[in-house]
């Protein structure tokens, strides 16, 4: 069980729990508001775009190559940037706290 | 929103498009009714994974859905499933549903996309295990068929991105699959000869056998199975058989009410149609693309999903324009196609390899105009491709040939 804390742009902080599944899908399933995830997970739209805490990121890992494409439409991506459909979740991101992009 | 408080916005049609319009509404600030019908009993679900990894694995449809069910609880937002709308009285301001109910709005949204299209093939009534993908019910139809066959021959009428997508999925679940396509070329109309080439290939290398030129002309069973037959002669077992030759506009709504109907119901750059209260958003809706410059229907995630945006900040009272690049996806076997613009109307196509032997890019030019761009494994193509067309750049060729030129603005831009 991992719980994960999202920060919305307008500063409302939500923390959720989940087992298994994306971290995209979670965050729908809890209606934050920034993470649309419009494709259904399969990193094709960039619309669940999260920033990692810097003390978070080696749990998470970096962003892959397909998703530091997608990214270069925001703007705003810097190197804490992921997609959240391609976050898997697990035991080891019980803690994290994200940062939702827009 | 004060004003909106105790007015009612009515969406027929609860899928990307209608979902997407009622939870931006909730954001725009509606602060009145929200009641949605559709005739899908079920919750509504992300379509484009129905071909591709829905179909292929176990999960529930619940690992699919757009929103939760308690999501809509939250917004107040008043789902109703498994109702059809019968009509839309534009004087009253009513629909009513096909149990007479009848219920006002002061704002209807139109988001009633599309079905399949069952070409008038002489047996195909009784024929076994035909089905179109469209739906849930359709894919748990396909599932449950499959798992009950012994044989699993499979045809597939039709070699656009369904069918190539449905082909793919059930070849991964071991069926032996065989694509009719009517045409010279499998994506005849969406794709340049080379793109259709890449995916001819592809589906070969996997084991679906590809046949163009192939119009099917009757059907007749045989046991539990069927004989597909083409206009050359040509005779195909099918146990099952998938249609994927394309869909009808569900416009009968409108056009029956009065709303002017073209290619689909036709909208301004608000979404709206000629009835001032009445909006059409998502595949069913005919809209004027600025960037291209033309009127377009166009059946995508992305326009659903912006034109919701359009019709909720509209009927909250902004003026926002419908002004984007239409991009698509798909996937097949294990590559990744990504698109992006209007390629219709390029007068030449550049193909740019990139060094890793398994990605390349297909840009489309009228003249020095890129008009599209269709990636392969290549997100960076896509990306770049969106930013050149957005911003109307103009694209180096020459470079963009070379793959030794990186993929980066700067380097590609022609100054």
């Amino acid at each position: 069980m991992a719980k994960i804390t999202f920060v919305t742009s307008d500063g409302e902080r939500t923390t959720v729990e989940a087992e298994s599944g994306t971290v995209m899908a979670l965050a729908v399933e809890n209606n934050i508001k920034g993470i649309d995830g419009d494709c259904g997970g399969v990193c094709s739209c960039a619309t669940c775009h999260v920033f990692v805490e810097p003390e978070d990121i080696e749990t998470t890992g970096r962003a892959s190559d397909i998703e530091e494409d997608m990214l270069e439409l925001d703007d705003n991506a810097n190197e804490y940037s992921r997609l959240s459909c391609q976050l898997e979740i697990d035991d080891s991101l019980d803690g994290i706290v994200l940062q939702v992009a827009k | 929103m004060e004003v909106t408080k105790t007015k009612t916005c009515v969406i027929i049609g609860a899928s990307h498009a209608g979902v997407n319009c009622a939870f931006n509404l909730r954001k725009e600030g509606w602060g009145g009714a929200i009641k949605m019908y559709d005739a899908d009993p079920y919750l509504p679900y992300h379509r484009p994974p129905l071909s591709k990894a829905y179909l292929t694995s176990d999960d529930g449809l619940d690992k699919n859905l757009l929103k939760s069910a308690e999501a809509y609880e939250k917004e107040e937002i008043d789902l109703n499933l498994g109702v059809k709308v019968n009509s839309i009285n534009r004087e009253n301001q009513t629909i009513v549903l096909e149990d007479d109910t009848v219920t006002k709005y002061d704002k209807l949204v139109i988001a009633t996309g599309a079905r399949p299209i069952i070409p008038p093939i002489p047996g195909i009534d009784t024929a076994k295990h035909v089905f179109p993908l469209r739906t849930a019910t359709d894919v748990t139809n396909i599932k449950e068929t499959f798992q009950s066959l012994t044989s699993k021959n499979i045809v597939v009428i039709g070699g656009g991105y369904i069918g190539l997508e449905t082909a793919a999925s059930l070849k991964k679940l071991g069926a032996d699959v065989t694509i009719l396509e009517r045409e010279a070329r499998i994506l005849q109309r969406v794709t340049a000869p080379l793109m259709s080439d890449y995916f001819n290939q592809l589906h070969d290398e996997n084991g679906v056998s590809v046949l163009t030129g192939k119009n099917v002309n009757a059907i007749q069973v045989e046991d539990n199975s069927n004989i597909v037959s083409c206009s050359d002669g040509s005779e195909f077992k099918a146990d099952m058989i998938i249609v994927g030759v394309g869909i009808f506009v569900n416009k009968e709504l409108a056009e029956a009410s009065g709303i002017v109907v073209k290619n689909g119901i036709l909208v301004n750059a608000q979404t709206q149609t000629n009835d001032e209260n009445i909006y059409a958003i998502g595949d069913c809706s005919f809209h004027h693309n600025p960037h291209f410059d033309r009127y377009v229907r166009l059946e995508s995630v992305q326009n659903a999903v912006d034109q919701s945006k359009v019709a909720a900040a509209s009927i909250c009272g902004n003026t926002p324009t419908y002004d984007t690049i239409p991009w698509f996806w798909s996937d097949q076997y294990d590559v990744k196609l990504q698109m992006v613009g209007l390629s219709e109307g390029y007068n030449e196509v550049i193909k740019r390899e990139e060094a890793d032997g398994k990605s390349f890019s297909v840009w489309y030019f009228k003249d020095d105009e890129l008009l599209a761009v269709d990636a392969v494994n290549n997100a960076k193509a896509y990306v770049f491709g969106t930013k050149f067309i957005k911003d109307s750049l103009q694209v180096d060729k020459v470079k963009l040939s070379n793959s030794d030129t990186p993929m980066k603005l700067g380097e590609l831009k022609l100054v």
